[in-house]
């Protein structure tokens, strides 16, 4: 791929981007207490004494949130680390109802790792994964319900996430949105993260500085809180712009917290980080270290599932796809789960083909995601089934999705009522055909002097009498074997 | 290591709490001298000696994940200077 | 029959099971014994009202021959024990107006065992002091004050605690410690006091001054007392990370064992510092004696980090507070100074709603944590800490308990130690012992020559209390202490 640069007034300069992305834990109580992780409950709701910092309260860790950290780390190719730390990030903040975060900073859970990011002209990059951590979320501040105060819901407050931080490799604005989405595919695969970035469920904090070609790396800038993939790729532009044109003015870059501004396309210093912070982190005294045994390790190891890298492979080696269609199938959990419903006992290739063009293209066309796709995989195996055996044509086989799409029928149920069987039978073909033949001999007669192109004209006929039903391969097969 | 004003006005704004400038030079003085007093702990040789954050001698005790808490808003918002709608209420913040 | 207040619990227990007297004669003179006390300013919430109510409760089980084992016992609760629906201020001005809607572990489980609530009583500002003159109501007045002529510190933090037992107020108490706080003013007071190993009593609901550190452990008249009351008290609790996950002994049973033979004594020679009173000394000496006469073996061991211990605890309690302590900003609950700007509201409420040691302490752990500083202090003296443990570890090799004073003085007078150094020298002898989460008691053992309690401290093995107690029951045995009430 192309080297991505900024192009400066007098030089052209490089982009270094790290990647922190939050992901929120899939578990069903918070990271410390007992309460709910539900999204779009009534205000504090879903809040404990514990999530709300009242006096003597006291953290006890949920074990399905290390199980899942583990399995992340195991996810992303990374070392876990047996002995890990709780430690307290201590800073003031409306949504932070103790005064201090619990998270991980001298002894993480998960330590190195990495990723490999594929791009549609099929080339590759490794990323390399420097941590995985677990941490509280804090709670929320709506700044927009009054003049003059803030609003505080704490439903979130003490939900587990995981922070993943990427090593600087990432070099180009597309690499920054390939990293974020396979690890979005990744944990969403592990089933550790729903991957929801409307909700909040995943959320990026991107680290820019910009480069003229084999310089060291320049002064970096954080844009905190990005919640798309959109809106980490512009931001990622607009933050390295506005550093280039920092340097060519001849400013310094002063390493700072900034956010990014969507309307007008720019970042900002934030305010409430004005005063560089200083968090005071220390080991949590109301926990001890988490020490992992190599069973609890290698049973959440044996119990992984297939990742989009394997599955990718998969489906070129044992189920003959190309490479864009494994790539396609194999980025989504649901498309892939889709797949390997769909195809049991059914020829993948067929199965593939139906999914990537005709379900893709209605689901795209009604604005569905896979999961509420009227025809479901099995439904749709058993109608590639029905093309596989001879039962219907491909032709007619179009027709029933288009049935099935809209009614959400089986295939068997629609090709009995309408009749769409494909016929087989030799004897009725040959009768159909010789019909043909008997009422266009003129045609028949042109036909045998050379005027090859009027072979279409009579399949088109036989199909014609045979309401599309006859079998396309028996027409043509006799249909040659009577006129030559 | 002494300790001036400027250094306790920066750690009481770490520690939000607001200090009279006529008691900045008591304070300064007092926690220089408790400073100072535990600079002794530079007279031990703690070469190879790890730290001790808990004493317990306990394994980290592990919560199965299920929802056991919360559903009391009424109880958590009880005792709130000032609240509104069922939300804590602050002075506008700023990002 | 000596007056109902002078009693102990197990007399108590004793006398209802006799139907000597009813749950509300007793209730009754201890709510009277507080009122007429009620000048040494000991409650910070008074709930005779609850004392009562639930009296009635314990005389039906009595009746019914099912009584639990503190049925009709009224105690006072230290205000640093969030109790459900009754102001719970850990004599702070941040907290003075909260009302918890939970009760704390070690409560409950007082409650459920048929414990009457007197009420809530006073101790230093977020138990951090030892004079309890850090309360934002004001100090307690030791009770031995009046006999002696001056105004006295009933020391601190559990300075509420140890009054309200020593005036004869309530039959026990429940106090914490963090480097002293039961200890200390029990010494203070002329009353028992243990501060059992950390883990043993769930923390949780209680307001937390130093996680590491901190324990809830029961103040009473007599060693036979607090053993009953701490079977009570304590117990694994899956709310506490920390706590301990052990049978709980029957701690009753080794209180009347009175022959020490095979038992060895550690006198630390440490302990034995500049400006301490000779006749503290003496007692000490007196205290290995009584000891002896039980055929105990008296042996000398060092614990040679026993100096750095202050220093280290200075550095690890508040900086352990001082993030324990943000989440009094002023934002849920409590105090708060009103203003336009958040971080005003916070520095406002905070500069207002602390007093002045809490501040200091604050400000120390904040300093110590800060960038720059962490390894220098905060992790130096986790390092510290270690070799302190383990200073203790090899004399626990080689004895079973250890046997030291309780305080280097007597009661002082209130308002006497002003900078914060000689201040913090009282919890010299019972500081180590909580950096190392042991179990330590101290006994009353004698009386100065101003007539002032004295205190010997035992300090046992990690999780041994039963060793402690039965060490404790022999000194209380052979000092035959005159208590004021
Ligand atoms: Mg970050
Ligand atoms: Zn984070």
């Amino acid at each position: 791929m192309e080297k991505f640069l900024i192009n400066g007034e007098n030089d052209n300069f490089e982009i270094v981007v790290g990647l922190e992305i939050h992901a929120q834990v899939n578990s069903q109580a918070k990271l410390f207490s007992g309460s709910s992780t539900k999204f779009g409950s009534k205000p504090n709701e879903n809040v404990s004494l514990v999530d709300a910092a009242m006096p003597g309260m006291l953290p006890v860790i949920n074990k399905h949130c290390i199980k899942q950290a583990v399995k992340s780390g195991l996810g992303l190719r990374a070392k876990i680390n047996k002995f890990s730390i709780f430690d307290r990030k201590n800073y003031f903040y409306a949504d932070l109802p103790q005064g201090y975060q619990i998270s991980q900073y001298s002894d993480p859970i998960v330590g190195e790792g990495n990723v490999e990011i594929n791009f549609p002209d099929g080339t590759k990059k490794n990323i390399g994964i420097e941590r995985l951590h677990l941490e509280q979320d804090a709670g929320k501040s709506l700044h927009d319900q009054h003049p003059s105060k803030s609003y505080i819901d704490l439903n979130r407050s003490g939900v587990a996430l995981m922070e993943i931080v990427s090593k600087p490799d990432i070099t180009s604005p597309d690499e920054a949105g390939a990293f974020i989405k396979k690890i979005r595919s990744i944990l969403r695969f592990l089933d550790t993260c729903d991957g929801n970035m409307e909700q909040g469920s995943l959320r990026c904090d991107v680290n820019v500085s910009v480069r003229r070609d084999g310089e060291p790396l320049g002064t970096r800038c954080e844009i905190k809180n990005l919640n798309s993939v959109r809106f980490v790729m512009m931001a990622i532009v607009s933050e390295a712009k506005r550093q280039v044109e920092e340097i060519e003015n001849g400013n310094e870059i002063i390493q700072e917290t900034r956010l990014f501004d969507s309307d007008k396309l720019e970042t900002r210093p934030m305010r409430s980080k004005e005063n560089a912070h200083d968090y005071r982190y220390f080991p949590d005294p109301d926990l001890m270290p988490l020490e992992l045994t190599d069973d609890f390790i290698s049973n959440i190891k044996s119990s992984l599932p297939l990742l989009p890298d394997e599955i990718r492979v998969k489906l070129v080696n044992d189920f003959g796809l190309s490479d864009y269609d494994a790539s396609v199938i194999s980025e989504e959990k649901e498309t892939s789960d889709y797949f390997f419903i769909a195809t049991e006992g059914r020829d993948g290739k067929i199965v593939s083909n139906w999914l990537t063009t005709e379900l893709f293209g209605s689901l795209n066309k009604n604005s569905l995601s896979i999961n509420n796709s009227p025809i479901k995989p099995k439904q749709l195996g058993e109608l590639v089934g029905f093309i596989s055996d001879g039962t219907i044509s491909g032709r007619i086989a179009k027709d029933v999705f288009a049935e099935m799409f809209e009614t959400g029928s089986d295939a068997s149920l629609i090709i009995e009522e309408k009749g769409l069987k494909q016929n087989s039978n030799s004897e009725d073909i040959i009768k159909m055909i010789d019909n043909v033949i008997n009422n266009n001999q003129d045609k028949v007669n042109e036909y045998r002097s050379g005027k090859d192109k009027l072979f279409g004209f009579f399949v088109g006929q036989v199909m014609k009498d045979s309401g599309g039903k006859a079998n396309p391969k028996m027409v043509n097969e006799i249909l040659k074997e009577k006129l030559n | 290591m002494p300790i001036d004003k400027d250094i306790v006005a920066k750690v009481s704004n770490l520690a939000r709490i607001k200090i009279n400038n006529d008691q900045l030079s008591t304070i300064s003085n007092e926690l220089e001298s408790v400073i100072e007093w535990i600079d002794t702990l530079n007279e031990v040789n703690t070469d190879g000696v790890d730290p001790i954050a808990n004493v317990s001698g306990q394994k980290l005790p592990l919560r199965e994940d299920k929802v056991t808490d919360g559903g009391y808003s009424e109880k958590i918002l009880n005792n709130a200077p000032e609240k509104e709608s069922g939300f804590f209420v602050v002075p506008k913040v700023v990002e | 029959m000596t007056e109902i207040t002078k009693k102990t619990i197990l007399e108590i227990k004793e006398g209802l099971k006799k139907r000597d007297f009813s749950t509300l004669e007793v209730t009754n003179s201890f709510i009277s014994a507080s009122e007429k006390n009620k000048n040494l300013n000991i409650y910070n919430t008074f709930t005779p009202e609850k004392a009562l109510e639930s009296s009635k409760i314990s005389q039906k089980r009595i009746d019914r021959g099912e009584e639990r084992l503190l049925d009709g016992i009224p105690i006072a609760i230290k205000d640093l024990f969030c109790t459900k629906d009754i102001l719970t201020t850990a004599s702070s001005k941040i907290l003075s107006n909260f009302i918890p809607s939970y009760e704390s572990t070690v409560t409950q489980k007082l409650w459920d065992a048929g414990a009457l609530m007197l009420g809530k009583v006073s101790c230093d500002e977020f138990a951090m002091g030892s004079s309890n003159e850090t309360s934002c109501f004001g100090n307690v007045i030791n009770p031995w004050s009046e006999r002696n002529g001056k105004n006295l510190s009933p020391g601190g933090s559990s300075g509420g605690s140890s009054s309200v037992v020593s005036s004869g107020s309530a039959l026990a108490a429940t106090g914490t410690d963090t480097g002293g706080s039961i200890r200390q003013p029990v010494a203070f007071c002329g009353v028992t006091g243990i501060k059992p190993s950390y883990g043993r009593c769930s923390r949780w609901g209680i307001v937390a001054f130093a996680s590491s550190l901190d324990q809830a452990g029961p103040i009473t008249k007599t060693v036979s007392d607090s053993a009953l009351m701490l079977n009570v008290m304590s117990g694994f609790d899956d709310k506490d990370s920390t706590s301990a996950d052990l049978d709980v002994p029957d701690f009753t049973q080794t209180c009347n064992d009175f022959k020490l033979d095979k038992v060895k004594i550690g006198i630390p020679k440490e302990y034995q510092i500049d400006g301490m009173s000779p006749e503290i000394i003496k007692l000490w000496q007196q205290g290995s004696e009584w000891l002896k006469d039980r055929g105990a073996e008296i042996v000398e061991v060092s614990l040679p980090h026993t100096k750095y211990a202050l220093p280290t605890y200075y550095v690890i309690a508040p900086a352990e507070a001082s993030s324990n302590l943000a989440r009094y900003d002023g934002v849920r609950y409590g105090l708060r100074n009103s203003q336009d700007n958040l971080d005003e509201l916070y520095a406002y409420s905070r500069g207002e709603g602390f007093g002045y040691e809490v501040q200091r302490r604050i400000l120390i752990g904040t300093y110590v944590l800060s960038a720059g500083y962490y390894d220098a202090y905060y992790r130096k003296a986790q390092r510290v800490r270690n070799l302190i443990i383990q200073d203790f570890q090899k004399a626990f090799d080689k004895v079973d308990v250890l046997l030291t004073p309780t305080t280097p003085t007597a009661a002082f007078e209130l308002g006497s130690q002003l900078d914060p150094i000689s201040m913090y020298m009282n919890d010299v002898f019972t500081v180590p012992a909580s950096l190392a989460g042991l179990p330590a008691m101290s006994v009353p053992s004698g009386l100065s020559k101003d007539g002032l309690p004295l205190g010997l401290q035992i300090i046992g093995n990690q999780f041994d209390e039963n060793s402690v107690l039965k060490i404790a029951a022999n000194l209380e045995d052979q000092a035959r202490f005159p208590f004021l009430n």
